[in-house]
């Protein structure tokens, strides 16, 4: 029998962390596996040999923060069948969206001893306000589990089981107790897309939103009933804006709490 | 009925270990009181009590070295006998065809639960789900199995819990059928477990524990706290005509009301000890050669729950909390008989912004009262 021939893999990065990328080589048990049944091409984390392009299968890190990343991009998505972006920059525009909220003139004023040098876009964006995204993972960083999922997902040419409900819901099949009933705010867990395992409320921690806004999510509703047991507009400001504070319900959230 | 010493609680559960029963009761985990297996009775959550209120559970420590003197928890015994996730089959490739291996899960090495502390409430929800996976033409294998095999020690309430309104749906304190055995805690002239004898089963399981025949001011005595538990529950739902007044009112202005402070977080659903909807989620392994179907509780309360061709059929959270409570109140009772409700409260507690079933039934029936009333004079 002819052996199919594996499809090409490649990671790309913008400006982020690598912490998303690096999940692929955390798959420890699952990476044999992975390698078996994917070529990996082009992932310079693992690997300087390169395979040139096209590839089958792009996974995208990072928000676009820089006119070259905004160019790049293309480039990637041309060179790409199926792009896949991963991680809270890359769906979200990461932490370094803060500076959307701000002048980033005035951070590179006061970091840089020569802003001139300094060539960045005032905003950081997620890879889908750039190019055409066939999927977002999300996460900060992105769950090892769900990256096979999808990859196994894309190898099997079915849809990856990714829900896009709340955290609430793997928090309860955990059996963990909710925090925020037993000793008050704050966790995003209603607010924010499953996926983590509901990790942080079971080590008594709240969720502080690395998924990103869930489906049809009702931030305005939490954030009313917590005022009304005396959270403060600069509490809820912080809260909503994290790693996944451009995202749009969150950005809205915060904005609302801005006065 | 019989008389136990609280020291004899501890025999009774070693009489139930030695009939290779896993016992699971009420013990303190963090700052709530969970479900869980227990192994003595000083695992159970020995002089404590809960406040509980819409979206509140605090822990309070009592005089009395009680037992079982706090009300329901976040947990109920679906996550026992309906666990939150089940492996269905599991489907490996052989050449070009491939081979489904079904009941993952013996007989023998499903557990047998004793389950000690169950409230009436609780007692009711188990009968409930007895309907939805054993009554029908489609029954559920793996809950049968865990059922048939469980013991239960339920216990009755002489304490209204703060969210509670069972006596409404006339669903507690007290539990009437279905039980082992059956505890009244007393602790008003002297602390001593009432023990009624439900099966025999429980007969024999409460052979090798201490006890005696019980006198009549022994029995008053647990009446007596029953009935106050009973006066004292706090919220009512009436039951009567729950069909009529939900299908009325389908576009009922409060379904607006309620939907702003929704955040359809499916909590309710999760704590709801009769909710048991589910979803099946198929994955594959990378190589495609093995694929497994699990089953995950899932709730209306999910877009995706809803989803077909072209999109979810209850994109709103007014759609989606009107389904909810119209089930469970209403087309409940054309599917199984009785109401999906049983007056626990857990949904009015644990949800996060403390949306209360009780008040928005009232809201609704009140208006239907009020229509009813406008045509009869008319």
């Amino acid at each position: 029998m002819k052996k199919k021939r594996k499809p090409k893999l490649a990671v790309w990065k913008f400006s982020s962390c690598d912490g998303c990328q690096l999940t692929l080589l955390d798959c420890e048990d699952e990476l044999l596996a992975v390698a078996e049944n994917i070529e990996i091409a082009n992932f310079p984390e693992a690997s300087r040999h390169v395979v040139k392009g096209p590839y089958d299968l792009s996974l995208v890190e990072g928000s676009i923060t820089t006119p070259h990343d905004a160019e790049r991009i293309h480039q990637v998505r041309r060179s790409s069948k199926v792009l896949i972006s991963i991680g809270a920059c890359a769906t979200a525009g990461g932490i370094q969206a803060l500076r959307n909220f701000k002048d980033v003139r005035e951070f590179t004023s006061i970091v840089y001893a020569t802003p001139s040098y300094i060539e960045t876009l005032n905003k950081s964006t997620s890879i889908a306000d750039h190019v055409f995204v066939d999927f977002e993972l999300r996460g900060c960083p992105i769950s090892k589990h769900q990256l096979v999922e999808v990859l196994s997902a894309y190898l099997n040419g079915r849809k990856p089981a990714t829900p896009t409900y709340s955290v609430c819901v793997e928090c309860k099949r955990r059996g963990t107790v909710c925090g925020l009933v037993t000793h008050g705010p704050p966790c995003l867990g209603p607010v924010t897309q499953a996926g983590c395992n509901a990790l942080c409320p079971s080590y008594h921690r709240g969720c502080y939103g690395c998924f990103g806004p869930k489906e049809t999510p009702n931030t305005t509703s939490l954030s009313a009933y917590w005022m009304s047991l005396g959270m403060k507009n600069p509490d809820l400001l912080r809260l909503f804006r994290s790693y996944n504070a451009y995202a749009e319900p969150f950005r809205k959230e915060s904005e609302a709490h801005e006065k | 009925m019989y008389r136990i010493e609280p020291d004899a609680l501890n025999e009774l559960i070693q009489s139930l270990q030695k009939e290779r029963y896993t016992v699971i009761g009420p013990t303190l985990r963090g700052e709530a009181i969970v479900l869980d297996t227990i192994t003595s009775a000083s695992e159970l959550p020995v002089g404590k009590t809960d406040e509980q209120s819409p979206a509140k559970y605090r822990l309070v420590d009592k005089a009395e070295k009680t037992f079982f003197g706090a009300s329901v928890g976040p947990h109920s015994w679906k996550q026992f006998l309906f666990p939150p996730t089940l492996k269905i089959f599991s489907a490996r490739k052989r050449g070009e065809t491939f081979e489904v291996s079904e009941d993952i899960e013996s007989p023998e090495s499903s557990e047998r639960y004793a389950f000690l502390g169950v409230r009436a409430c609780d007692l009711s929800a188990i009968q409930i789900q007895d309907k939805v996976f054993g009554g029908g033409a489609y029954r559920d294998p793996a809950y049968l199995r865990l059922r048939h095999q469980a013991f239960i020690v339920a216990v009755n309430c002489t304490r209204a819990g703060g969210t509670c309104f069972c006596t409404s749906l006339r669903t507690g304190p007290r539990a009437r059928v279905g039980f082992d055995l059956a505890i009244t805690e007393v602790i008003d002239h002297g602390h001593y477990l009432l023990v009624e004898v439900g099966t025999d089963k429980g007969e024999a399981v409460l052979s090798s524990v201490t006890r005696r025949p019980a006198q009549d001011e022994e029995i008053e005595g647990a009446e007596h706290a029953i009935r106050a538990a009973a006066q004292l529950t706090g919220r009512s739902l009436e039951p009567d005509q729950t069909r009529e007044i939900l299908y009325s009112n389908t576009e009922h202005p409060r379904w607006d009301v309620v939907a702003q402070r929704c955040l359809s977080c499916a909590n309710c659903t999760m704590v709801c000890p009769t909710c048991f909807c589910t979803n099946v989620e198929d994955v594959t392994d990378l190589t495609g050669s093995v694929a497994d179907r699990v089953r995950k509780w899932d709730s209306c309360f999910t877009l995706d729950f809803s989803y077909i061709h072209g999109g979810s059929v209850r994109p709103s959270s007014r759609a989606r909390y009107r389904h909810w409570i119209t089930h469970k109140l209403a087309s409940w009772v054309d599917q199984f008989g009785t109401t999906g409700c049983v007056g626990c409260g857990r949904c009015i507690t644990w949800c996060p912004v403390g949306i209360d079933i009780t008040e928005e039934f009232r809201v609704i029936r009140e208006t239907y009262l009020l229509n009813a009333r406008g045509k009869s004079s008319t």
